[in-house]
C-alpha cells in the first residue's frame, strides 16, 4: 500500500498527489500538521525523515523522501508504459532531468517567497522572489519555443512527464508569492494545457481549467 | 509588504481590541515581533504567564482570548465580545491556522459572510452545483450587542464539517461583534442542539494587508486537531486567491460602489454598520 505524508497546502507534497491521481494509484494519506503545528520538525515525523520536510512517500515500507525522488520511483514502479518517466529515449531523459532541477529551484524561489508571505517563514522574500522571477521568464520563454516546434510540454515527447508535473504547482501558485503571470502567456497555455490531462486534481490556491 | 505604512486610526478601530498573536506561540520568557497597523510589536509574557504587548514605545493593553493574544493602541472595553459555547467542556477547540494575505481586513470580513460562493470556491466541500442557489434569510443589527446578527442561514453542503460523512442541509448563523472578526455557528454532525462554531479574527498588519487567524470549537470527539486543521486550512486556502483578486482590495462602503444581489444581504448590513461605526481602516468611505 502507499501512504503519503502530505500536507494539503504544500506545493511539493502536490506533485506527489498529481502524480499519484495520474496514474490512479489508491493510496493512503497522513495529514502531517506543517502549519501550524511544526509535526514536520517533530521527532516522531523527524525519525522517518530527518531532513524534516515533506512530502514523504512509504510503499509498503520503501520509504522515500524528496519530491523529484518520488516522481521518479511512481514513474519507475507503476507507470507501464513509462510515458510520465525515464524510457528509452536518452534525449528525454536528460531534458526530465534538467526540468526536475529546475522544479527545485522554483520551490527555493517562489515555494520560499511563499511560506514567507503566508507563513511568516524567516527568508529574504525580496530576493526569493527577483529570483522566482527570472526562472519564469526563462521557463516562459522555452515553453514558446516548445509550442513553436509543436511540442505541448516542457520535455520532448507527445505526452507531459514528471518534469512538467515537478514545474507545475509552484508556477501556478505564483500569484501567492506576489508574482503575475501576465507577462507569461505561454506558461499560462501550459498551465491549461497541464490542467486537461486525465487525472488532474486542484488544490487550495489552483483553479481548475475554464469549461 | 508595501502597505503598512502608519495612518491615523478612527476612534472605532483604535479603541477596539485586535488579534495580534495566537497564544500557544508566545511561551514563557519569549519575546516575538508582530505588526499591527504597520506598527512593530513586541509580544510576550510576565512571570505570571500574562500577556505584555509593547509597541509605540509604550505598554499596551493585552488580553488572552479564544486562543489568541489581542492588544489595543487606543483605550479598549474591559473584556472582548463573549463567544457563547466556547467553554463548554466537551467542546474541541482547535486553533486551525494563520495564513497572511493581500487584502484588506474588511474584505476578508465580508467573504467570510458570503454563502455564494460555496458551490465555486469550495466545491466538494462547502457546497457543489447544481445546490448553488443562496435561500433567503435574516440580517439584522442587534442593538444591545451591537453586532451584525444573520440567521436562518441554509445550504447544502457534501462535506460541512470535518467529521461529516456525506452531504447534509446545513444551518447557519452569522455574527460580527467587531469590525474585523466573525463567527459562524452551523450545524454540528455530531450534535442535534449545538452548533460548531467557526470564527475568523483578522489582525490588520496594514490596510492592504492582514493575517487571517481561524480558531474552530467543535463538539466532535473522533477527529484529531491535524484533521480539524487539515480542513480549516484548506477551505482557507481555497478563499485566500480569491481575496487577492479583489479590487479596490480596501471595502467601499459607498452603496452604490458594487452591485449587490440578495445573497449579499448580510454584507450589505455589514458595510452600513462599518458606516455608523465611522470605520475608517481598510475601507473606502461613503463619500
Amino acid at each position: 500500500m502507499l501512504t503519503l505524508y502530505d500536507y494539503e497546502l504544500s506545493g511539493s507534497c502536490y506533485k506527489v498527489r498529481l502524480m499519484l491521481g495520474f496514474l490512479g494509484l489508491p493510496h493512503e494519506t497522513r495529514h502531517v500538521d506543517f502549519h501550524p503545528g511544526r509535526e514536520h520538525k517533530s521527532d516522531a515525523f523527524l525519525a522517518i525523515n530527518p531532513l524534516g520536510q515533506l512530502p514523504v512517500l512509504d510503499d509498503d515500507g520503501y520509504v522515500l523522501r524528496d519530491a523529484n525522488a518520488i516522481l521518479t520511483y511512481l514513474a519507475s514502479a507503476h507507470d507501464p508504459g513509462g510515458r510520465w518517466g525515464f524510457g528509452g529515449d536518452a534525449a528525454r531523459n536528460g531534458r526530465i532531468a534538467e526540468w526536475l532541477g529546475f522544479a527545485s529551484d522554483l520551490t527555493g524561489t517562489i515555494g520560499a517567497a511563499r511560506l514567507h508571505d503566508a507563513f511568516f517563514h524567516d527568508i529574504d522574500a525580496d530576493a526569493a522572489r527577483a529570483g522566482g522571477k527570472r526562472l519564469l521568464r526563462i521557463l516562459d520563454e522555452h515553453l514558446w519555443f516548445q509550442e513553436r516546434q509543436g511540442a505541448a510540454w516542457l520535455a520532448p515527447g507527445d505526452h507531459p512527464s514528471i518534469a512538467d508535473i515537478a514545474c507545475f504547482p509552484y508556477t501556478a501558485l505564483a500569484q501567492d508569492a506576489d508574482l503575475d503571470l501576465a507577462d507569461c502567456p505561454a506558461i499560462r497555455r501550459w498551465h491549461d494545457r497541464f490542467k486537461r490531462v486525465p487525472g488532474f486534481t486542484v488544490m487550495p490556491g489552483v483553479f481548475p481549467a475554464r469549461e | 509588504m508595501s502597505s503598512t505604512e502608519k495612518v491615523e486610526l478612527d476612534p472605532a478601530i483604535r479603541d477596539a481590541w485586535h488579534v495580534c498573536a495566537v497564544a500557544a506561540d508566545i511561551a514563557p520568557g519569549a519575546t516575538a515581533m508582530h505588526c499591527l497597523f504597520g506598527q512593530r510589536l513586541e509580544v510576550a509574557r510576565d512571570a505570571a504567564g500574562r500577556p505584555v504587548v509593547r509597541g509605540d514605545g509604550r505598554v499596551l493593553p493585552a488580553l488572552e482570548r479564544y486562543g489568541f493574544i489581542w492588544t489595543s493602541p487606543g483605550t479598549p472595553p474591559e473584556d472582548l465580545f463573549p463567544l457563547p459555547g466556547y467553554d463548554e467542556p466537551d467542546r474541541k477547540n482547535v486553533v486551525t491556522g494563520s495564513v497572511g494575505i493581500r487584502v484588506s481586513a474588511p474584505r476578508a470580513v465580508e467573504n467570510f459572510l458570503d454563502m455564494g460562493h460555496f458551490p465555486f470556491v469550495h466545491t466538494g466541500i462547502l457546497g457543489e452545483e447544481p445546490h448553488t442557489e443562496v435561500k433567503e434569510y435574516a440580517v439584522a443589527i442587534d442593538p444591545v450587542a451591537d453586532e451584525v446578527v444573520a440567521t436562518e442561514c441554509q445550504f447544502y453542503q457534501p462535506r460541512a464539517a470535518v467529521g461529516s460523512s456525506g452531504g447534509a442541509k446545513t444551518e447557519y448563523v452569522y455574527r460580527v461583534p467587531h469590525p474585523f472578526c466573525a463567527i459562524l455557528y452551523k450545524t454540528s454532525p455530531f450534535d442535534a442542539v449545538r452548533m460548531d462554531i467557526v470564527a475568523l479574527f483578522v489582525q490588520p498588519v496594514g490596510e492592504e494587508e492582514i493575517i487571517g487567524h481561524t480558531m474552530m470549537s467543535i463538539i466532535d470527539d473522533r477527529s484529531t486537531a491535524t484533521e480539524v486543521r487539515h480542513f480549516q486550512l484548506t477551505i482557507f486556502g481555497q478563499d485566500k486567491p480569491i481575496l487577492e483578486n479583489q479590487r479596490p482590495r480596501k471595502l467601499p462602503l459607498d452603496p452604490r460602489a458594487e452591485t449587490p444581489i440578495r445573497a449579499d444581504k448580510s454584507s450589505i448590513m455589514y458595510r452600513r454598520w462599518l458606516t455608523s461605526k465611522g470605520v475608517a481602516y481598510g475601507v473606502i468611505p461613503a463619500p
